[in-house]
């Protein structure tokens, strides 16, 4: 087994093992009422964390996600409530503005030299306060296509639904799977998160590479947003707080590396399963404080932190042993 | 390998003892918003008392703040198939899919304290309290209290444009409005907080003489009211007697005043939502009496008279 898919193969036993006790404790949890609700609810946080994925392989981070989400739903709900957009319109255009903002981001990381921490932390601000200004409450969106979508699902035997959000999470890992691996623009992205300057000396593109990846992580934050605005059918300034921390903790369970370089869209989807697990589990039990999931993931971070250290450390030893010979 | 069997060997064993034990009839799922207020933690608590005392089983889940949460948390009760679900909405707007999905799965859903912006045949009830009720309960004891009296009333408000503050503005109003010899003399916002009711209360009190022309205090909460009382005592006057302070929650803190004779009376906003909701629930389940649309709670008025000391006693435990 080689050592780089160790973390990842880490969290596909934790989540099935967690799974599986939850399911003798509560054999309702077996169902795919269940799975479906998975999806669902997990489908903004599972979108936004697939562009977190690239963001971190390439050795960077991206704290508006968040805040880039609410802005696009506040947008999106402006936009179709108070000036009588087409949802269709409104997604486009708040699209647009999400992938803008993210090659913003890009480009002042990239000719600025500015570290990724700092600039997404300005965009976070940035965006969240232009929410706010926008509006302070919760705008509902009353569209005929809303309901429409939300009524749209595919009913899996036993009375799960997979509805049209958590259909598109699928799709959109789908998507990064491909981007990730079987594409130029993937490699350069791996390639600049293992080493910036060889990959600028093995002829990586790295401004427009930089660029793209910031791009990348707006596109799919809006997509986010968009998916938020479906799930909740309202705008709110004040929604999606700290999803980028969740995002990130979904991607770092998922088996990559927070120093970039190494990592698998895949382990993300079941990053964010053990969350949604987690979750459910606190909602079955009925008795446990809801902030049990917080201190679980931060424990499951720690442990895989420390798991990924002790990889580097062992086969950094391993390459130091074969070197004299 | 051995000490992973026992595990699962004690997970399971704990799961056959749980099914013995929870011989409940019906199981609710309560989704509450969070715990950003005294008031919210002793609606928990309440709700949990209530619950275990009539053998239910309560399901709870925080939300946070946090309307995915509570979004998930509702897909959760319906999977795990409970017989009803109880949830205090954070925002009005955004419940339609996922109430739906209880209407599908024939869940019925209470909604605690506040309401939502979705088809009332969505869920079966409303559970909350009247805030002009409120407003009017106070105003109705000074108008008894001061009787044929001239008595100039000063009124700290709650959050400019909160609803609560609008309505229990408009109780107060209409219910001293047959009354010529009461009127509101000053009116302004001290933000529900005790520290703002201080502040503001000190100002009313220079501009009124140093005291002596108000005869009457109404806060829209106890918190405003108890900041308040410190301001009257620092001006030299006695609250309670030389000015009358009534206010509107009933928190434990104004109990504690009102047997030191401090405040005269509070209404009460009650922490219990659930119970007449379990109320409703029950007879829906036994022969299928739909209640209202919605159930209003009792606004009940407290004196000094009323023990104060033993209701505090009651209700320190409660979280507030």
């Amino acid at each position: 087994m080689s050592n780089r898919l160790l973390p990842f193969y880490a969290t596909l036993l934790i989540a099935v093992v967690a799974y599986g006790l939850c399911v003798m404790q509560f054999p309702n949890m077996f169902s795919t009422r269940v799975l479906g609700n998975l999806l669902t609810d997990n489908a903004f946080l599972g979108i936004a964390a697939v562009g977190m994925t690239f963001v971190i392989i390439s050795g960077g981070i991206d704290l508006s996600v968040g805040s880039v989400i609410a802005f696009t739903g506040v947008l999106i709900a402006v936009l179709v409530g108070w000036y009588g957009f087409h949802p269709l319109v409104a997604f486009a255009i708040a699209l647009l503005l999400s992938t803008l903002f993210g090659a913003g981001m890009g480009a002042i990381i990239h000719y600025l030299d500015v570290p990724a921490f700092i600039v997404t932390l300005a965009g976070m601000f940035l965006a969240r306060g232009l929410s706010f200004v926008i509006t302070t409450d919760s705008i509902p969106i009353g569209h005929e296509f809303y309901s429409t979508i939300q009524s749209l699902y595919w009913r899996m035997p036993g009375g799960g639904r997979l509805t049209v959000i958590g259909g598109l999470m699928l799709v959109v890992f789908l998507g990064g799977i491909v981007l990730a691996h079987f594409t130029r623009f993937g490699s350069y992205v791996y390639a600049l998160g293992g080493n910036r300057q060889s990959a600028e000396l093995m002829g990586v593109p790295v401004a427009r590479t930089t660029v793209l990846i910031y791009a990348l992580s707006g596109f799919l934050s809006g997509l986010a947003g968009v998916v938020f605005s479906i799930y909740t059918s309202a705008g709110y300034p004040l929604s999606a707080v700290g999803v980028e921390l969740d995002t990130i903790a979904a991607v770092v369970i998922g088996g990559t590396l927070l120093t970039g370089g190494t990592g698998y869209v895949a382990g993300t989807l079941v990053g964010v399963a053990i969350q949604g697990i987690i979750q459910t589990y606190i909602v079955f039990d009925g008795t446990l404080s809801s902030w049990w999931t917080k201190i679980v993931v931060g424990i499951l971070l720690f442990a895989f932190i420390a798991l990924q250290r002790v990889l580097v450390l062992v086969s950094s030893r391993k390459a130091g042993a074969l070197a004299p010979a | 390998m051995r000490h992973f069997t026992r595990l699962l060997l004690g997970v399971a064993a704990g799961t056959l003892m749980a099914g013995a034990a929870s011989a409940a009839d019906l199981t609710v799922g309560f989704s509450q918003i969070g715990s950003e207020s005294g008031w919210r933690a002793a609606e928990t608590s309440v709700t949990k008392q209530e619950a275990e005392k009539r053998k239910v089983d309560l399901k709870f889940a925080d939300a946070q703040q946090k309307q995915e949460n509570q979004i998930k948390a509702l897909r959760g009760f319906i999977a795990q198939g409970v017989d009803a679900i109880f949830i205090a909405p954070v925002v009005e707007t955004g419940w339609d899919t996922v109430l739906q999905e209880a209407k599908d799965a024939e869940i019925p859903v209470i909604l605690l304290d506040r309401g939502v912006k979705a088809s009332p045949d969505l869920y079966m009830t409303v559970v909350a309290s009247d805030q002009v009720h409120e407003g009017k309960v106070a105003g109705d004891w000074l108008v008894k209290d001061v009787g044929d009296k001239t008595c100039n009333v000063v009124e700290l408000q709650g959050t400019t444009g909160s609803s609560p503050a609008i309505n229990r503005k408009k109780g107060f109003e209409d219910a001293i409005a047959s009354h010529a010899n009461i009127k509101i003399t000053r009116s302004q916002t001290g933000d529900f907080t005790r520290a703002k009711g201080k502040e503001v209360m000190e100002g009313f009190l220079k501009a009124e003489n140093g005291g002596k022309n108000i005869c009457a205090l109404y806060a829209h909460n106890d918190d405003m009211a108890v900041g308040a009382i410190q301001a009257i005592k620092e001006a030299g006057l006695k609250p309670g007697t030389d000015i009358k302070v009534v206010s509107i929650d009933a928190v434990p803190d104004i109990f504690q005043a009102m047997a030191a004779g401090e405040a005269n009376a509070t209404v009460e906003l009650t922490p219990n939502m659930a119970g007449p909701a379990f109320d409703a629930l029950e007879k829906f389940k036994a022969d299928g009496t739909l209640p209202p649309k919605q159930i209003i709670t009792e606004s009940k008025l407290y004196t000094q008279a009323d023990d104060p000391m033993k209701v505090y006693e009651e209700k320190k435990g409660l979280g507030y």
